[in-house]
């Protein structure tokens, strides 16, 4: 009896092969059911910003809240493309973004939901979406951060696409793959045209600029004479301060509405698919609060959204000064604009 | 069918079979076929779906194959890899020259401290590089004083072509040293005996015995610098890997890393197929009686001292300066009251990656070798050539593959500890493999079949006999994975749980941030740790050979 059984299981391979492809169906499924189970009751949020500055901020809302938030940090584009591709699926409630440019491309794709209008209304309708599928949270200025012992303001370009005279060369760095750089250059595309802006591009390569991962090693190689400038954004400079408080290097706003200036925002939008809408609304909303405000300028020296939150010091010089007048909500087509980083033979 | 007829010849036993142990002939137990199966087909579901996802964006997938970028992307891949091959096994053929068949003073010596590069990860290798001879690196600071404002800029091809080949010629130096010493000198002899010339003599006899382990040895060296993720990135060569990295890592379209890695897959499958097609068929091994003896070496006179330079030059760009310079590093971060370490929390975390992979792999790998060598057959043969295709795929691939994979099908795997430690598995499965391979084979089954003889339980069988004596293959392909996988950067970095901080990440995100100092602490510890796995892996071999 046994032996039947055995000669008709291991009789041809044809069999065996259907045989193997049962068990694995069988384990597929195993693991396609344990995936259906979602994290319940948590808040979950997906956050392209550093652990290291966000965690505080969530310790505070679980504490006063009682609402249980699991964080998953990653990259902003990389955790977008996680929900794109998660789709229904997605365990996310809150998409908490580095730049505007991802959240838009989130909006584009249909998976954010409305936001009510008593917080909308908080926020001036320069750092968040015209249909108010999201908000900003704080805002980022793009800057060119310079060291002080080679160069004066005064020696400096008084528009990016100065940075294209071959006086430069080799003597600028910049963060092509990051995230804050790019929408910078969407930013330009929706100012100037693609034409231009592929123009800029390749007159920056020209110069060798050299490349760094991110913006604070940036900050740091012009701080050491490594390079004289950089493109970052103008808090990667606080930071450093923090530790070294006499960096030689300075953060230089293009003058009046030159191109090349940016107040980006890091923003939040609700996903469609959230299964708790409340809580996360409850942490939106605490993002928005005076507390999480201060903490922003304070912490991570950002501009705050909302009106009547004090600004440090240091902060003040380039808010006075004016930013073009972008719609953010623009900044979403990071496909194109990596299709002219990548024609420009950047990337 | 012109099959039929062969296939009934088959069943018939051959001098073949007579030679086999009578085990051959038996049908394999089902649920070990199952098991190697599922393994096997694990083992692809990466490429499988990398497939499915790549191919998926349509007539788009065309738009991306055929972007400038792209083609260049390929481009810098292929003469990256092509340089960093021609110039790691001439490094490699001189030094096994040298050390084998050469008057070398301290031969043995150089032999040894010339393969210490292979416990550099080539990130560490590539960013003490950097230190060291960057742009504004030690050097410069050292020439600044002479007027030097700038050294010429190591980033890009050149940085990555030294790195590469500094760190991979050991393997064509190791695959070559050992084809030096299986040739009989007595065909040289018989050559010079019958007139020729020693240049002639090299051509015919030695060039033709050595070829096969160049080639070997070159083969490993471009699959590593395919493959390789850290140096690449460190030293800012957009070839494969980095693009992959970059793009998944800043493009909402996630269509782009998946055709390109299915592009860097086709490629190293086609550097497999042509070093298999140029493999010749003749044979090598001597057919003459009696022993072979080693050769007499050659008498280099004069020419010691740049052999000497030489070898020493490769010691010390290859070990001696990244080492230095880490440890420069460390004392500068140091003195500057910088906090350098983080606690052993990494290390920990490392560790307990690495013993999971490890333990996983081995116990995967028994029952695909078992199949494999005690019931050859053509379906044992595809389940292995399934198993063994970690070789061929990149772990950058296979660690975006089963990003996709996870995010879609499986998100409660995603970022888990589980799928890391499946992923390490899928990659590094060949390693445990051949060893697990190689030492079942040299175990007769006849001792097991005498245990079964003498009344015992085939589970007594294998807890007594068979698994103590595949013990040295089983501890070697535990030391190997072990190693590899505390080593390994692309998957780690995609695949970790958030804040899983392993020694690798830490030092690839302080290389990020450009905090030299603090990568310092971890790529030693990283180094020593390397270095210990593979004193144990030689310790093993050297056992197996005294047997």
């Amino acid at each position: 009896m046994i032996s039947t059984l055995r000669s008709t299981l291991c009789g041809k391979s044809s069999r065996w092969l259907l045989r193997s492809g049962l068990v694995l169906v069988a384990l597929a499924g195993l693991i396609a059911t344990s995936a259906m189970k979602r994290p319940g009751g948590k808040l979950v949020v997906y956050c392209g910003r550093g652990e290291e500055l966000i965690h505080p901020l969530v310790a505070k809302f679980q504490a006063s809240t009682g609402i249980d938030v699991q964080v998953r940090y990653g990259g902003t584009a990389e955790l977008a493309a996680t929900i794109l591709e998660e789709g229904r699926n997605s365990p996310a409630d809150v998409f908490f973004a580095q730049d505007a440019g991802a959240l838009g491309a989130l909006n584009r794709h249909g998976r954010l939901a409305l936001l009510p209008a008593e917080l909308t209304d908080r926020v001036p309708g320069l750092y968040r979406s015209p249909d108010n599928s999201w908000l900003g949270v704080s805002g980022r200025a793009r800057v060119v951060v310079y060291n002080t012992n080679r160069l004066r303001e005064g020696n400096l370009p008084e528009d990016i696409f100065g940075f294209t005279d071959p006086i430069w060369k080799g003597r600028i760095g910049w963060a092509p793959e990051n995230g804050s750089f790019q929408s910078f250059v969407t930013a330009l595309r929706i100012r100037e045209g693609d034409a231009r802006t592929l123009e800029w591009l390749k007159g920056i390569k020209a110069n060798a600029p050299r490349v760094y991962a991110k913006n604070s090693a940036i900050v740091a190689a012009v701080a050491a004479g490594e390079i004289d400038a950089g493109f970052v954004n103008h808090y990667y400079l606080f930071t450093a301060r923090k530790t070294r408080p006499n960096l030689a290097a300075a953060n230089y706003y293009f003058p009046g509405e030159a191109s090349g200036n940016l107040m980006n925002v890091a923003g939040v939008g609700l996903l469609k698919t959230s299964r708790q809408p409340d809580a996360a609304l409850a942490f939106i909303q605490f993002l928005l609060s005076e507390e999480a405000q201060t903490y922003f300028a304070r912490e991570t020296a950002e501009y705050p959204v909302v009106e009547g939150v004090e600004l440090p010091e240091e902060l003040q010089t380039i808010r006075s000064s004016a930013s073009p007048d972008i719609d953010l909500n623009l900044l979403n087509d990071l496909d194109g604009t990596l299709e002219l980083i990548h024609r420009a033979g950047i990337l | 069918m012109a099959e039929e007829p062969e296939s009934s010849l088959r069943d018939l036993p051959t001098a073949e079979t007579f030679r086999q142990p009578p085990e051959v002939l038996k049908k394999p137990p089902l649920p070990l076929v199952a098991i190697a199966a599922v393994i096997g087909a694990a083992v692809i579901l990466p490429l499988v779906y990398l497939l499915i996802r790549a191919t998926e964006s349509g007539p788009h997938f065309l738009n991306i194959l055929f972007r400038p970028s792209t083609l260049l992307v390929l481009w810098n891949s292929i003469l990256l890899t092509v340089l960093v091959t021609i110039s790691a096994s001439i490094i490699g053929l001189l030094l096994a020259w040298l050390t084998v068949r050469t008057d070398l003073p301290g031969r043995s010596f150089w032999a040894v401290a010339t393969c210490l590069p292979l416990v550099l990860p080539s990130y560490v290798g590539a960013f003490a590089l950097i230190g060291a001879i960057g742009p504004r690196g030690m050097l410069q600071t050292l020439l600044a004083p002479l007027g030097v404002e700038q050294l010429p800029s190591l980033y890009g091809l050149p940085g990555a072509w030294l790195a590469l080949t500094l760190f991979s010629f050991p393997y064509v130096s190791l695959s070559v040293r050992a084809g030096l010493r299986g040739l009989d000198p007595s065909l040289e002899e018989a050559a010079r005996s019958l007139g020729r010339s020693p240049r002639q003599i090299f051509r015919e006899i030695t060039w033709p015995h050595i070829k096969p382990s160049i080639q070997a040895g070159g083969l490993l060296v471009a699959l590593y610098t395919l493959s390789d993720f850290g140096a690449v990135s460190m030293l800012q060569y957009n070839s494969f890997t980095r693009a992959i990295f970059v793009q998944y890592r800043t493009s909402i379209d996630r269509s782009g890393p998946a055709v390109l890695a299915l592009m860097l897959v086709v490629l190293t499958l086609a550097i497999l197929w042509i070093e298999y097609r140029s493999r010749g068929s003749a044979k090598l091994y001597r057919a003459g009686v009696g022993a072979s003896r080693p050769s007499a070496r050659v008498r280099l006179g004069w020419k010691k001292i740049p052999a000497l330079i030489f070898c020493s030059t490769v010691l010390i760009l290859g070990m001696i300066l990244p080492i230095s310079v880490i440890i420069f590093w460390l004392w500068q971060g140091w003195s500057a009251g910088e906090s350098l370490w983080r606690g052993w929390g990494m290390v920990w975390n490392s560790a307990q990656a690495s013993l999971w992979a490890a333990g996983v792999t081995v116990l995967a790998a028994l029952p695909v070798a078992w199949l494999a060598v005690r019931y050859p057959s053509r379906r044992a043969r595809v389940i292995e050539r399934a198993a063994y295709a970690g070789h061929a795929l990149p772990s950058i691939m296979i660690a975006l593959a089963l990003v996709f994979w996870a995010a879609r099908y499986a998100p409660v795997l995603y970022q888990s500890f589980v799928l890391l430690i499946f992923a390490y598995m899928c990659r590094f499965l060949p390693e445990a493999l051949g060893s697990i391979r190689t030492s079942l084979q040299q175990l007769s089954p006849r001792y097991e079949e005498a245990a079964r003889n003498l009344g015992h339980h085939p589970a007594s069988v294998w807890r007594t006999i068979t698994i103590p004596l595949l013990r040295p293959g089983i501890l070697t392909g535990f030391a190997l994975v072990f190693m590899t996988t505390m080593k390994e950067l692309p998957v780690t970095l995609l695949l970790s749980p958030t804040g899983f901080d392993t020694l690798a990440t830490r030092i690839w995100s302080a290389t990020e941030d450009a905090l030299f100092p603090q990568a310092a602490a971890p790529a030693l510890v990283l180094v020593a740790l390397s270095a210990i796995f593979i004193g144990v892996i030689l310790r093993q071999e050297e056992e197996d050979v005294y047997e």
